[in-house]
């Protein structure tokens, strides 16, 4: 079994972030993970993107020519990347911000208003959450707790365990709208 | 082993310094290895250790002569250009027989570059760089977990051999982070005193730290005894791993972060029914010349893959010596060759 993910977005929008929650989430699940970042020279407002890979046995090639799943934050990301995905592969699009119909006839897709949900919540910044949470229930990758429990992790280490609480709602938001 | 970490590679190769007793770090900032410097900030000081950000990359190298040479585990890291401007440094560390460990972790180039992975200075890490017959111990990390054990390996053989070593990796392997566990401290008091060392001459004649000597004969009887260790390290240092190599009829020669990605290829070429295996050097210099010639006379073809114009195809073709078909594929400016990639060039080649 391996599974990869391409979180894309806008910069800012946290996609580095829940890659690496989603890479730690696997890692306490007993799998072999890689987390690899794109690390060009880019600016809040511009694409960042991370692939996420997740195994059972270890990993070989961090880099994939086509993942199993993609979550695109916004329309420069689903552009670039929706002809990569695996078939039957899944696709959990960003309706928010993008106004276009996936092309793809052979994935299993997901478009949520991913915004409008972090909205609900009450932080846009927990967007990325929401679409983790989207993104677990589609894939049934891993359980919705073990995500909760390493992103509580990671942002108490980071000292930001302040905002455990909200972004546990926003992985439940996601979780529950697919 | 402690417990299982997520870390980049550059956060686990600064831990795993620490953990060697690196007492002296020296450094200048630059992408792709940031993390590793900031690493070494925000934990030598806190340990009562050495942190100095130089004011260059020319600084830092001469500050680690200077730590070097008195006797205490010391290090440096700079990415491609930065490592360019140490060569001088390097070539002083070699010839004045001092241990130091170097880290590089290499994006783009050549000149400025970009700040992409790749693997175009391995001419200059294997062969020399700086000016002089020397060479370094070079060890090639493939994963994560690796770059922090050879960290610490990359220390004790410094010790030994009174050599610098140095640690080439890539912006990939830098960034990524992968679970690992690191290794247990070691306790510094427990290392062997070095005689060598200019630690105050109370009691003892005074030690000299040199690479001078203005008489050709005394200066060829130290290259001379430079040459006695390299012959000693190239006989027993010579780490390299086979995958899948037993019944192979092609081998890919690869080293690092495209050693990590031929290992999917492998698997990937199997499903097809091509039986290819895989070859990977750990250490660079020593160049494992006398395994890769063995396996070359069981295959039909070795392919060499890197992330440049053909730099470790030489000592490829050296190894192999015409035993095998020795084709290459590579990839220039910091792009990063894909396992799908890489699979069609294997195509190519099977019979």
């Amino acid at each position: 079994m391996e599974c990869s993910v391409i979180i894309a977005g806008f910069g800012g929008q946290g996609v580095i972030l829940a890659g690496k929650i989603l890479a730690q989430a696997g890692m306490d699940h007993g799998l072999e993970v890689t987390w690899l970042p794109s690390y060009g020279p880019e600016m809040r407002g511009g694409t960042a993107n991370c692939t996420v890979v997740l195994s059972d046995e270890p990993v070989g090639s961090p880099i994939v020519d086509d993942p199993s799943a993609l979550i695109a934050m916004n329309l420069p990301s689903l552009d670039k990347f929706e002809s990569t995905v695996a078939k039957g592969g899944t696709i959990v699009v960003n309706s928010s911000l993008i106004d276009r119909a996936v092309k793809r006839g052979d994935a299993q897709v997901a478009s949520l208003q991913l915004n409008e949900l972090a909205e609900k919540v009450g932080s846009m910044r927990a967007i990325n959450m929401v679409a983790l949470g989207a993104y677990v229930k589609a894939t049934k990758i891993l359980p919705l707790d073990t995500v909760k429990g390493a992103m509580a992790r990671m942002l108490k280490k980071g000292g930001k365990g302040e905002f455990v609480t909200i972004n546990e709602q926003a992985l439940e938001e996601g979780y529950n709208a697919v | 082993m402690g417990e299982r970490m997520l870390l980049r590679g550059n956060e686990v190769i600064a831990e795993a310094a620490i953990r060697a007793g690196c007492q002296c770090y020296f450094a200048y900032p630059i992408t792709p290895q940031a993390e590793l410097l900031e690493h070494m900030a925000k934990n030598m000081p806190r340990l009562g250790r050495t942190f100095i950000q130089a004011e260059s990359e020319i600084a830092a190298i001469s500050m680690v002569y200077g730590a070097a040479s008195v006797g205490v585990r010391t290090m440096t890291s700079s990415s491609s250009p930065g490592i360019s401007l140490k060569q001088e440094g390097i070539s002083y560390l070699a010839g004045s027989n001092l241990p130091a460990v170097i880290v590089n972790i290499v994006r783009g180039g050549p000149g400025l570059g970009d700040i992409a992975p790749a693997q175009c200075d391995y001419f200059q890490a294997t062969k020399g760089g700086g000016h002089g017959d020397y060479h370094m111990i070079v060890l090639a990390p493939s994963t994560v977990p690796e770059a922090g054990e050879l960290t610490m390996l990359a220390f004790d053989l410094a010790d030994q051999y009174r050599t610098p070593v140095m640690i080439l990796a890539d912006g990939m392997l830098g960034q990524m982070m992968e679970p690992v566990e690191l290794p247990e401290p070691i306790d510094v008091a427990s290392l062997p005193a070095k005689e060598w060392a200019t630690t105050g001459a109370k009691g003892r004649d005074p030690n000299v730290i040199l690479s001078f000597d203005l008489d050709p004969e005394v200066l060829k009887k130290m290259n001379l005894a430079l040459q006695k260790r390299y012959r000693q390290i190239e006989a027993k240092e010579v780490r390299y791993e086979e995958a899948a190599t037993e019944d192979a009829d092609i081998l890919i020669a690869a080293y690092g972060t495209v050693a990590r990605i031929a290992k999917s290829v492998v698997r990937m070429a199997s499903a097809e029914g091509i039986k290819l295996g895989l070859f990977r050097p750990i250490t660079l210099w020593p160049f494992p010349y006398q395994p890769l010639k063995e396996l070359a006379d069981r295959v039909k073809t070795v392919l060499t893959v890197e992330m440049s114009a053909g730099q470790m195809w030489e000592d490829v073709r050296l190894a192999v010596a015409e035993r095998a078909n020795t084709p290459f594929y590579g990839e220039m400016g910091g792009v990063v060759p894909t396992p799908r990639r890489i699979l069609s060039e294997v195509r190519k080649h099977a019979s």
